[in-house]
């Protein structure tokens, strides 16, 4: 297999301005801060984390929506990092986007037809009569009625509309599509009709895609691997299998635990895992781990002073993690996130004071 | 006695195309202390419901019939003057969206305390000192200073515990929470179902909690009505709905929910879209998305009806006890098999 999509230490950053015409810069918001990943052709990468995290920021700019800050993007074997507007425009031919929104994604003065005929007109591709009966037929694979081809957004339900979109994605058969949580505002079960849809049509046309969601749930279900993401860096890799049967990271554990569990007997009798606070602010993160104010483990002298790098899970093929004080096993039992971290808490005493 | 009994409650809504039956025979009690989880999907009526309760429906554009009892009196229909001195008050309510639920330009002190004075005759400094403690209640770090915060200065589930905060002011009897974590991220979802779990408990509140999310449901609620097409087509304990459910429309609805404890290969999905309320489709709602209709389902609405051996465990559905509990076993067995396929 090749690979399609290979990010190396992708950085972005926005400044923080003040002044109205000097515009002196006084912060930096690291939205994405070192980001590495391989993708391979015809799989899923799912990128979860809590809003805030840099995962929307981390598509936009893979799809060079943003101008990365530092690091590679190689799509397909090219440096695509830095290039310009017009050597762009091939590329984006192969890379299309899945927006979360229905509403606000498809633009409600145009017909559904002219809507996801739009990327072949801007590429330029086909005769109108070509392009009508694409439309038709993209229609048709995404589970609509061709008929409904002059009709307006408004006069399709929120999962309808997201089949629009996807379709919209489609048009022109591209390698690599980014959905930016293409599920979220969706009902359940029309949820399951969509994702059922998007590993279809990965089998049928060999599509490789960037899953982000902030629902561990909806991402197991599609991917092949799985990134947790926490205030713009990676906390936890690996294959979909590994990662969700032992989670190394305690935040991917809270982010599982948080989940509410259609069972109410195994609802009840698991040990949930609830994160106190929000997602700190990006500007002034967190020293060290970045985790560390909301950790359950938290060991001081340890956790805010030496930053954990991405290590390799003992005797795993593809499952890394940065932390500390790893989860032994899971599903943890009741009381062990706060006594496992009591205990190294001591453990880690002695070798703090040493220093 | 029920805190809150529904009898027979009909909504109608009059448009240019006709007349659309939103809520349809929806009966229901809720004892005092209780959950109670409403499940369906966008359009079901389950909003709709809980808005008709609340007399928040201008009667001149929705006709109500049936029967709503608060704490044993008759409070469908009342005007407004009549209702102010229950809704609010005596039931609170919470609603999706945080951000439009409060007021933009009023700091969120302010807000709370108009929820005070406008129910007692209190000096201002008293609805402040309630305002910050009820801020302090729903966990609001450095409640002191964020009370002359504005909604925008929050964040999303911030914003939810403030909006919690306005509703519990005033110690309500009932709190009716209408999808109150579907804008939220898991994490503060769980944060806030935690927090609405232990304020209950401390008040000794009834909840009824609207949602489309069974996980949810699960996670909350003692007892569960699922609606579809403006009709209550399943009604039971939770332990009961989830481990024998009777009706389609809730195996659907279950099987087509991502489990983080269980892999499945393939979602199950309920084809189509939710019916028209305008024009529903005749007999059993469900019907054009059911797998197993058959002439009848076309033909006749069902009934509620119990579940064998069940006095609680009521639903709608033509098919026999034998092909349900037949179908309910092939699914659970299809279930286990592609569990044991995923690894």
């Amino acid at each position: 297999m090749s690979e399609l999509l290979v990010i190396e230490n992708l950085e972005k950053y926005f400044p923080v301005t003040r002044g109205l015409i000097f515009q002196k810069e006084i912060a930096q918001v690291r939205a994405v801060d070192g980001v590495n990943f391989t993708l391979e052709a015809g799989q899923t990468l799912g990128v979860v984390g809590e809003s805030g995290c840099g995962k929307s920021t981390m598509a936009r700019c893979i799809a060079r929506l943003l101008e990365p800050t530092g690091g590679k993007i190689i799509f397909d074997g090219r440096d695509i990092t830095h290039l310009g507007r017009n050597e762009m425009r091939p590329i984006r031919r192969d890379m299309m986007m899945v927006f979360q929104d229905p509403y606000a994604s498809l633009n409600a003065r145009k017909r559904v037809g002219a809507i996801i005929a739009e990327p072949l007109e801007v590429h330029d591709i086909g005769t109108d009569a070509d392009r009508k009966k694409r439309v038709q037929e993209l229609l048709e694979i995404v589970g609509l009625n061709p008929e409904h081809y002059n009709r307006f957004p408004h006069e399709f339900s929120g999962g309808q509309r997201q089949r629009i979109g996807i379709a919209r994605a489609l048009s022109i058969n591209p390698k690599l599509i980014i959905c930016d949580e293409p599920v979220s505002a969706l009902d359940v079960s029309v949820q399951a009709q969509i994702l059922n849809l998007l590993k279809d049509l990965q089998r049928d046309f060999h599509l490789t895609y960037v899953f982000i969601a902030h629902d561990l749930n909806v991402v197991r279900h599609v991917s092949d691997r799985v990134m947790v993401m926490y205030l713009g860096k990676p906390v936890e890799t690996g294959s979909s299998k590994e990662l969700y049967a032992a989670p190394k990271h305690p935040y991917s554990g809270a982010l599982l635990s948080a989940v509410p569990i259609a069972d109410p007997k195994v609802g009840r009798a698991r040990e949930q895992i609830v994160l106190v606070g929000d997602v700190p602010s990006p500007i002034n993160p967190p020293a060290a781990c970045r985790f560390h104010p909301r950790c359950p483990r938290f060991v001081d002298g340890k956790c805010n002073v030496d930053e954990p790098q991405l290590t390799r899970v003992p005797g795993a093929t593809d499952h890394d993690f940065a932390c500390h004080f790893p989860l032994e096993h899971w599903p943890l039992g009741e009381g062990e996130m706060q006594r496992a971290g009591a205990q190294s808490q001591q453990a880690a005493a002695p070798a703090a004071s040493l220093d | 006695m029920a805190i809150l009994e529904v009898q027979d409650l009909n909504t109608r809504f009059r448009t240019d195309d006709g007349i659309v039956k939103a809520v349809s025979g929806v009966s229901f009690e809720l004892e005092r202390g209780d959950t109670l989880g409403v499940v369906g999907e966008s359009g079901s009526g389950k909003s709709v419901t809980f808005l008709t309760v609340m007399g928040l429906l201008d009667p001149r554009h929705a006709e109500m019939t049936g029967s709503v009892r608060f704490d044993g009196e008759e409070i469908l229909g009342l005007g407004n003057y009549r209702l102010r001195s229950i809704r609010g008050k005596r039931i609170g309510m919470i609603f999706q969206d945080p951000m439009t639920s409060l007021n933009p330009v009023k700091k969120i002190g302010w807000q709370l305390e108009e929820a005070v004075r406008i129910h007692e005759d209190v000096s201002r400094s008293e609805a402040r000192r309630r305002a910050l403690e009820v801020l302090e209640e729903v966990e609001i770090p450095k409640a002191s200073t964020r009370i002359d915060d504005y909604a925008h200065q929050f964040s999303g589930g911030m914003r939810q515990r403030v909006m919690i905060a306005m509703a519990l002011i005033n110690k309500p009897e009932v709190l009716i929470a209408d999808e109150p974590t579907t804008a939220l991220d898991v994490t503060t979802q769980a944060q806030i179902l935690r927090l609405i779990k232990k304020l209950q408990d401390e008040h000794e509140m009834a909840v009824v909690m609207i949602t489309h999310d069974l996980g949810v449901v699960a996670e909350l609620a003692n007892d569960v009505l699922v609606m579809y097409g403006g009709r209550i087509v399943e009604s039971a304990q939770v332990d009961d709905l989830f481990e024998k459910p009777e009706m389609p429309y809730t195996w659907g609805l279950l099987g087509s929910l991502p489990r983080v404890d269980i892999e499945v290969e393939r979602l199950e999905q309920i084809p189509g879209q939710p019916p028209s309320l305008l024009r529903p489709p005749p007999g059993c709602a469900f019907n054009p998305r059911c797998a197993y209709t058959f002439d009848r389902c076309r033909a006749e609405l069902p009934e509620l009806r119990p579940a064998e051996g069940k006095s609680d465990h009521h639903f709608r559905c033509h098919l026999d006890g034998g092909d349900r509990a037949r179908i309910w076993a092939e699914k659970q067995a299809a279930l286990a098999a592609s569990m044991r396929s995923a690894g």
